[in-house]
C-alpha cells in the first residue's frame, strides 16, 4: 500500500509499486484528466506535478511518490495554473484537447519557476509536449498572456 | 469527385415540429419511403422521435427557452458543434447564451453519421439554415396566436417573438403551446433565409462550446470511459495485417502476474481481424505486463517481407505503363500531343507512409447486455463501421449502439472503427464489459496509414516550347476500395473504378488543352496493409506532385511560378465554376494566388540559401472547392542541408466563414500539419509493417519547429465550403518549390530529406 497526497488529499494505492503513476491516477483513483499518449515520456499528455515539478506520470512508478504531493489538472489551483486556464479559454487554445491537461501542467511548472519567460524559454519548456492538432502558436500566446496577466 | 450518392440529400424533405411533454421538438430531414409526414408528426408527439423520418438535425426548446441542438458530427478539435449550432440559431433567432449542444449516439433517427472530408459545413449549411428558418416560422405562428397579432407583424429577436411593443419568449410559447406542424419540401424551399448582411451569429466571433471542458480536464474521451466489472484487453497484433495465423500461445510466464486472467484468441467471422489475440487482465498495467510475458507463435501472412521500396517500385512499374488505370480526366488528346511533341519532360513524384498518430490511442469499451452491444468510443464514421460490426458479430445493426465521446484526434484514423470488433467479440465471449486499449506501438502497427504513392507526369511541348499536354498517372493503396467499395467512382469513359479519395486534386483548375489523369490501384499496398484516409486525404499527396510539377514546368519554360499558374487559371470552359459551391471557378483560385503573392512580397531578392515557393489547391473536391494559395519562405543550410521554414503565408477562400476563430484554428493546425508531413514526420514499411511506432523515431512537428504564420481569409458571402483539411494541401509543395528556389535542386520525394 502506497500513501501519497493527491490534489491536497491523502490517498492510498493498492497497486504494485512498479505501477506507473498514470494508471493509478486514472484507473485506481478515477481522475481522468491526465492522459495516456505515448507511454515513453515523449508526448507530455500524462504530465502531473510531483512536489510542484512537472513530471511524466507514464514512466513514474507509484512507489516514487510515496509521501509526496501529486497535483493533476483537476487540482491545479495555483495562481499560475488559474491564469493559464483563463488564458487557454481566452485564446481558444484547445482543438481536440487531448494534450491540453499536460500542456497546462507543463506551462504551470514553467511560470512557477520563471514568471516572465521569453519566447525561447517557452519553447524550451514546452517542446516536449506534443500537440497533434498543432495548436502551438496559441499555446505560446496563452502562456505569454498568462505570464503578463499574472502580474509577473 | 461528387460526394457518394448515399450521403447526398434525399428528396421529399420535411420539417416536423411537435410538442412532446413540455418540450418543442423540431426535426428537419426526409420522410422515409412509404411513410407520411403526418404519421411522423404523431410519432414525434408520442415518443419524441420517429423512425419514419431520416433527419439532418433535431433540436428542441424547453419551457424555459433553452435550445438544445443535437449534433450527429464528431467533435475532434474542429469545434463542429459550435459552428453547426450557430447556423441553426442564426435563422431561429435564438439567444446564443441559451443554446447548448449534445453529441449523440448512433440511432437510425440521426440519419447517416459521418464526419470527414471537410464536409460538415458544406453539406449541412443549407439544410441547417432551412431548419432554423422553419423553426422560426413555427414560433412566430404560435407566438402571433398567443399575442393576438398577425404573423406579418412578428419577427424574432434574441429568443423572443416580437410584435411592435409586445413580445413573448420562446420558452413561454413552448410552455403554452401545443404545437404540431409539418412543412413540405415546397414550403421549405420557399422559406426565407436571412441575407448575409443581416446575420448576427454566422461570421461573428464566438467562443467554442467545447473549449472550457478541454481546459479543466473534464472533457470525456472514449479512453476515459469505464463500466462496472469491466476487464482490460491488450491487443496482440499479428506480424502482418492479413493472413497471419496463430500457431500457439504460451502464457506460462504471465500466470503469476497479479490480475492476469487469460489470453483470448479471436475468431472474426467477417475476417477483418485476422490472427489476433487479446491479453485480458483486471487492470491495464497488469495487461501490459502480461502482454510482455505472453509468447505467441504466428505464421505470418504472405506480405511479411514487404518494404517501402517494394511498394514504391510497384507504383513506379504501374505508372510507367500507359495502359494502366481508370480514366479520371481525359481532356483533349494527350496521345496526339505527345506524338506531335517537339520536346517532352517526365518526372516522378513519390510520397512515403504517414501515420495518423492520434494522441488518444485507439480504444473501445464494449458491454454486451440483453442482446445489444453497447460500444463506447469516439468515432468519425459510425455508419461505415456498423455493417462491419454486424457481420463480425453476426447480429443485426439494430443490436449495436455506438456511444459517442470526444475524439482525442481524428485526422481520418477514426473514420474506421475496426478496433471495436475485437473488443465486442471479447465482451460477448467473456460475459463482462471489455475495455480494449492500444499502447502506442500497437496503435501505430494497426494504423491505416496514408499509403506510399507514386505519381508520374509526362509533359509535351511544341516546337515553340509551349506546353501542349500533361499525362498524369497516380498509384497508391486505395482506402475506399477496402473500407467503402460502394463509394468507388466509375471512369470518365465508363470503364473501371477509381477511388476519388486517392485521385481528387488531379482534376485541378488549370486550363490545359490536353490533359489526362489515370488512377491506379497499387495492389501490393492493398494486400500489405489497410490504406487509410489521412487529413487532406488524396489531395494531400496528389497536390505534392501536381504543384511541384507545375513549378518544374515553369522553371523549364523560364516563367515565374506565379505568372505561369495565373496564365492557366483563366476560368474558361469547365473551369468557370458552378453556382453555388464552386461559383467563380478558377478566377477565385487566381484571386487567392494574387493575394498571397502580394502579401508575401513574392519576387523579392533573398539571401543565398533562401527561397520562396508557391503552390495552390482547390481543397478536397472539385465540386465543393476551398480555394487556397500558399507561399513558403525557407532557408537551407549549405553544410547540414537542414531546411528551416521561416514563414508561411496562406490565402484562403472558403466562402462564408461560419465560425471565424474556429476556422483560423483549423487553418493554423492544417498548415502546420503540412509542414510536419513535408519535413518532420513519416515512416516506411519494413518486414510488412511500419517501422516507426512511437515518438522516439516518429517525429511530428514540435513547438520549436513552428514557423511564423500569416493566414488571410478572403472576405466572402458565397456558399461556405470545408476547412479542416484544405489548408494542408499546398504547404508541402510550396516548401518543395521554395527549396528549389533556394538551392536549384528539385525535390520529388515526400517527406523531404535532403
Amino acid at each position: 500500500m502506497i500513501q501519497f497526497e493527491l490534489n491536497g488529499e491523502t490517498v492510498t494505492s493498492n497497486s504494485p509499486p512498479d505501477t506507473p503513476l498514470l494508471w493509478v491516477i486514472r484507473d485506481e483513483l478515477k481522475l481522468k484528466g491526465t492522459k495516456f499518449g505515448c507511454g515513453i515520456a515523449m508526448c507530455g499528455a500524462c504530465t502531473v506535478h510531483i512536489d510542484g515539478n512537472a513530471t511524466r506520470s507514464c514512466v513514474t512508478p507509484v512507489s516514487a511518490v510515496e509521501n509526496r504531493a501529486v497535483t493533476t489538472i483537476e487540482g491545479l489551483d495555483s495562481s499560475e495554473g488559474k491564469a493559464l486556464q483563463s488564458a487557454w479559454i481566452e485564446e481558444q487554445v484547445p482543438q481536440c484537447g487531448y494534450c491540453q491537461s499536460g500542456q497546462i501542467m507543463q506551462a504551470a511548472d514553467l511560470l512557477t519557476h520563471n514568471p516572465d519567460p521569453s519566447d525561447a524559454d517557452i519553447t524550451a519548456a514546452m517542446n516536449g509536449n506534443l500537440c497533434r492538432c498543432m495548436a502551438y502558436s496559441r499555446i505560446k500566446k496563452a502562456i505569454k498572456s498568462a505570464a503578463i496577466g499574472g502580474g509577473a | 469527385m461528387a460526394m457518394p450518392k448515399r450521403m447526398q440529400a434525399i428528396s421529399r424533405r420535411t420539417f416536423l415540429a411537435g410538442t412532446a411533454g413540455t418540450t418543442l421538438i423540431m426535426g428537419f430531414g426526409s420522410i422515409l419511403p412509404g411513410c407520411s409526414s403526418d404519421d411522423a408528426a404523431s410519432d414525434l408527439a408520442a415518443i419524441g422521435a420517429s423512425k419514419r423520418f431520416s433527419p439532418v438535425v433535431w433540436f428542441e426548446i424547453d419551457g424555459t427557452g433553452a435550445v438544445l441542438i443535437n449534433i450527429a458530427k464528431a467533435e475532434m478539435g474542429q469545434h463542429v458543434g459550435t459552428a453547426l449550432a450557430r447556423i441553426v440559431a442564426e435563422e431561429l433567432g435564438a439567444d446564443w447564451g441559451r443554446v447548448s449542444i449534445r453529441h449523440v449516439d448512433t440511432d437510425p433517427r440521426w440519419g447517416y453519421m459521418v464526419t470527414g472530408g471537410s464536409w460538415s459545413i458544406v453539406t449541412s449549411f443549407e439544410m441547417l439554415s432551412r431548419a432554423g428558418a422553419a423553426g422560426r416560422t413555427v414560433l412566430i405562428e404560435a407566438g402571433a396566436e398567443i399575442l393576438g397579432v398577425d404573423t406579418i407583424q412578428c419577427k424574432v429577436e434574441n429568443g423572443n417573438v416580437v410584435a411592435g411593443e409586445q413580445q413573448i419568449s420562446f420558452g413561454d410559447i413552448v410552455a403554452q403551446g401545443d404545437i404540431s406542424r409539418t412543412f413540405s419540401d415546397e414550403e421549405l424551399a420557399a422559406m426565407p433565409i436571412k441575407p448575409a448582411a443581416e446575420r448576427l451569429l454566422i461570421g461573428k466571433q464566438t467562443a467554442a462550446l467545447d473549449v472550457p471542458d478541454k481546459t479543466s480536464g473534464a472533457a470525456v474521451y472514449g479512453i476515459d470511459t469505464e463500466l462496472p466489472n469491466m476487464v482490460y484487453a491488450h491487443p496482440m497484433i499479428p506480424p502482418t495485417r492479413y493472413g497471419s495465423r496463430i500457431n500457439s500461445v504460451d502464457d506460462s510466464a504471465a500466470a503469476d502476474i497479479p490480475g492476469y486472467l487469460q489470453t483470448l484468441q479471436l475468431n472474426d467471422p467477417s475476417d477483418l481481424i485476422q490472427g489476433w489475440a487479446l491479453v485480458i487482465a483486471e487492470s491495464f498495467p497488469a495487461a501490459i505486463k502480461a502482454a510482455d510475458a505472453v509468447k505467441i507463435d504466428w505464421t505470418a501472412g504472405p506480405t511479411a517481407a514487404v518494404t517501402e521500396a517494394h511498394l514504391l517500385a510497384e507504383g513506379e512499374k504501374l505508372t510507367a505503363d500507359v495502359t494502366n488505370g481508370t480514366l479520371f480526366v481525359d481532356d483533349g488528346d494527350v496521345t496526339a500531343a505527345r506524338k506531335n511533341a517537339d520536346k517532352t519532360h517526365t518526372a516522378t513524384y513519390r510520397t512515403g507512409s504517414v501515420l495518423h498518430f492520434t494522441l488518444e490511442p485507439q480504444n473501445a469499451l464494449v458491454e454486451y447486455v440483453d442482446g445489444v452491444f453497447h460500444i463506447h468510443c469516439g468515432n468519425q464514421w459510425q455508419s461505415l463501421i456498423m455493417p462491419f460490426l454486424a457481420a463480425a458479430l453476426e447480429v443485426e445493426e439494430s443490436s449495436i449502439v455506438i456511444h459517442q465521446y470526444y475524439l482525442g484526434g481524428g485526422f481520418g484514423r477514426r473514420l474506421f472503427g475496426d478496433q471495436m470488433i475485437p473488443a465486442a467479440l471479447a465482451a460477448r465471449e467473456l460475459g463482462r464489459p471489455v475495455k480494449l486499449v492500444f499502447q502506442r506501438d500497437a496503435d501505430s502497427r494497426f494504423d491505416c496509414v496514408r499509403s506510399p504513392s507514386v505519381a508520374r507526369f509526362d509533359a509535351s511541348f511544341d516546337a515553340q516550347g509551349a506546353l501542349t499536354g500533361i499525362d498524369h498517372a497516380a498509384a497508391a493503396g486505395w482506402p475506399t476500395l477496402s473500407m467503402a467499395p460502394g463509394f468507388l467512382g466509375t471512369g470518365v469513359d465508363g470503364n473501371g473504378k477509381f477511388d476519388s479519395f486517392s485521385i481528387s486534386g488531379a482534376d485541378h483548375w488549370y486550363t490545359l488543352a490536353n490533359h489526362r489523369v489515370r488512377a491506379i490501384n497499387n495492389d501490393l499496398a492493398q494486400r500489405t496493409f489497410l490504406p487509410g484516409w489521412l487529413r487532406s486525404v488524396g489531395p494531400g499527396w496528389i497536390g505534392w506532385g501536381v504543384e511541384c510539377f507545375m513549378d518544374e514546368l515553369a522553371a523549364m519554360m523560364g516563367e515565374d511560378p506565379v505568372d505561369f499558374r495565373l496564365a492557366r487559371l483563366d476560368a474558361a470552359g469547365k473551369n468557370a465554376g458552378e453556382t453555388p459551391k464552386s461559383i467563380g471557378g478558377a478566377a477565385r483560385l487566381a484571386a487567392v494566388l494574387r493575394d498571397v503573392a502580394e502579401r508575401s512580397g513574392w519576387g523579392a531578392q533573398l539571401p543565398a540559401g533562401e527561397g520562396m515557393g508557391v503552390a495552390i489547391s482547390h481543397g478536397q473536391e472539385r465540386a465543393q472547392p476551398t480555394w487556397t494559395a500558399c507561399v513558403a519562405h525557407v532557408a537551407v543550410n549549405a553544410d547540414t542541408k537542414k531546411v528551416t521554414v521561416r514563414k508561411i503565408w496562406q490565402s484562403i477562400d472558403c466562402g462564408t466563414v461560419v465560425h471565424p476563430d474556429g476556422a483560423l484554428a483549423q487553418a493554423e493546425g492544417a498548415t502546420l500539419w503540412g509542414v510536419s508531413v513535408a519535413l518532420h514526420e513519416g515512416t516506411a514499411f519494413e518486414n510488412g509493417e511500419v517501422k516507426d511506432t512511437n515518438l522516439d523515431t516518429y517525429t511530428p512537428l514540435r513547438m520549436a519547429d513552428v514557423p511564423e504564420l500569416d493566414i488571410n481569409f478572403i472576405a466572402s458571402t458565397e456558399f461556405p465550403t470545408g476547412l479542416g483539411e484544405p489548408p494542408l494541401i499546398a504547404v508541402p509543395p510550396a516548401i518543395g518549390n521554395a527549396i528549389f528556389a533556394a538551392t536549384g535542386s528539385r525535390v520529388r520525394d515526400l517527406p523531404i530529406r535532403l
